[in-house]
């Protein structure tokens, strides 16, 4: 019983389209951030390494909602600017990021999960970042 | 409940978890007609105050009512310049008539090695349009910070080269910067993205 269970439920995470009501991925500067650098916060907001998908989550989305102007990702972000960079091919892309203590941030597009396992393996990776 | 209860009814949660995952909502910028990364507000361009490889002040005001490229590099630059700069070439031919409003301004990050009579010849070489601004290491410094371009020196025995921010900007007739092109965009990206800009 347990096991057509989960073989039902790996159909249905599997086979049924994945339908996103935003293809972004959001990073935001919070209010006060560069104030806890200042005071020695090791603050980091943006991760290293970046991974999207295309045509589900392939569009990078940065806000700075700091007082001040932010070198955020591949870009300064004036205070309340944001900064929307799609993305249209799976690939690697390095941006020199100086936010960053290895001096860059790495984004990696991954193809459209057409595949049943590749659907099952986006929605577990979106499932578990949401959970985060 | 028994644990035949329990199996069901569990995956049954966990298949609504993955299922409606990907569901997730948030503030998001709504323009998205450009190849480009765009922000959102647009802010001014910060003037240039620098040397041109024509001889005279380079400005950016002087382009105004032109959609200006501003990339970022050096002559000796093996790596990313020569392609950036390619592709910008063939972006402008691929336009036709209307690469008239269109302005390349490539601002060196190397003022010990980029003069403007060989910024001149460099650029020439893939466009006779294209305009570079050199100054001193303190002017070129204060440019770069005001835009967020990065230029780091490597010394490689008895010579250098630099790692550098590879993006190019996209500044519209109004001065201001709208988008942000990244390196390794087709000629066909930036003529996508210079044609919306110029119908404005």
């Amino acid at each position: 019983m347990v096991a057509a269970g989960a073989v039902v439920a790996l159909g249905v995470v599997g086979f049924t389209p994945i339908h996103s009501i935003t293809r972004d991925r959001i990073f935001e500067i919070p209010k006060g951030t560069w104030a806890r650098r200042m005071l020695g916060d090791k603050v980091q907001i943006l991760p290293d390494h970046i991974r999207l998908t295309l045509g589900v989550r392939d569009i990078l989305v940065l806000h700075n909602h700091d007082d001040v102007p932010q070198i955020f990702g591949p870009t300064l972000l004036m205070p309340g600017q944001g900064f929307r960079l799609p993305f249209d091919r799976a690939a690697e892309y390095t941006f020199a990021c100086t936010a960053h203590a290895s001096g860059q941030m790495t984004i990696v597009v991954e193809p459209n999960p057409t595949t049943p396992w590749a659907k099952i393996r986006f929605r577990i990776v979106e499932l578990l970042g949401g959970l985060r | 409940m028994s644990q035949m209860a329990r199996g069901p009814a569990g995956a049954f949660v966990v298949v609504l978890f993955l299922v409606s995952t990907g569901v997730a909502s948030g503030a998001s910028i709504t323009n998205a007609s450009l190849k480009a990364g765009l922000f959102d507000p647009p802010r001014k361009a910060p003037e240039l105050s620098l040397v041109g490889s024509n001889g005279r002040e380079l400005q950016l005001g002087a382009f105004r009512g032109k959609v200006v490229l501003l990339a970022f590099g050096y002559t000796s630059c093996t790596a990313v310049c020569p392609i950036t700069l390619n592709t910008l070439a063939v972006a402008r031919r691929m336009l036709g008539a209307a690469a008239a409003d269109v302005q390349v301004v490539y601002i060196t990050v190397d003022p010990g090695r980029d003069d403007p009579a060989r910024l001149k010849k460099y650029l020439g070489s893939f466009d006779r349009t294209f305009v570079g601004g050199t100054g001193t290491e303190q002017q070129l410094a204060a440019v770069r910070k005001s835009y967020g371009v990065s230029a780091e020196k490597q010394v490689l025995g008895d010579g250098y080269s630099y790692e550098h921010s590879s993006f190019t900007y996209l500044i519209d007739r109004g001065g201001l910067i709208r988008a942000l092109m990244p390196y390794g965009h087709s000629p066909a990206d930036y003529v996508h993205d210079l044609t919306v800009l110029l119908k404005e």
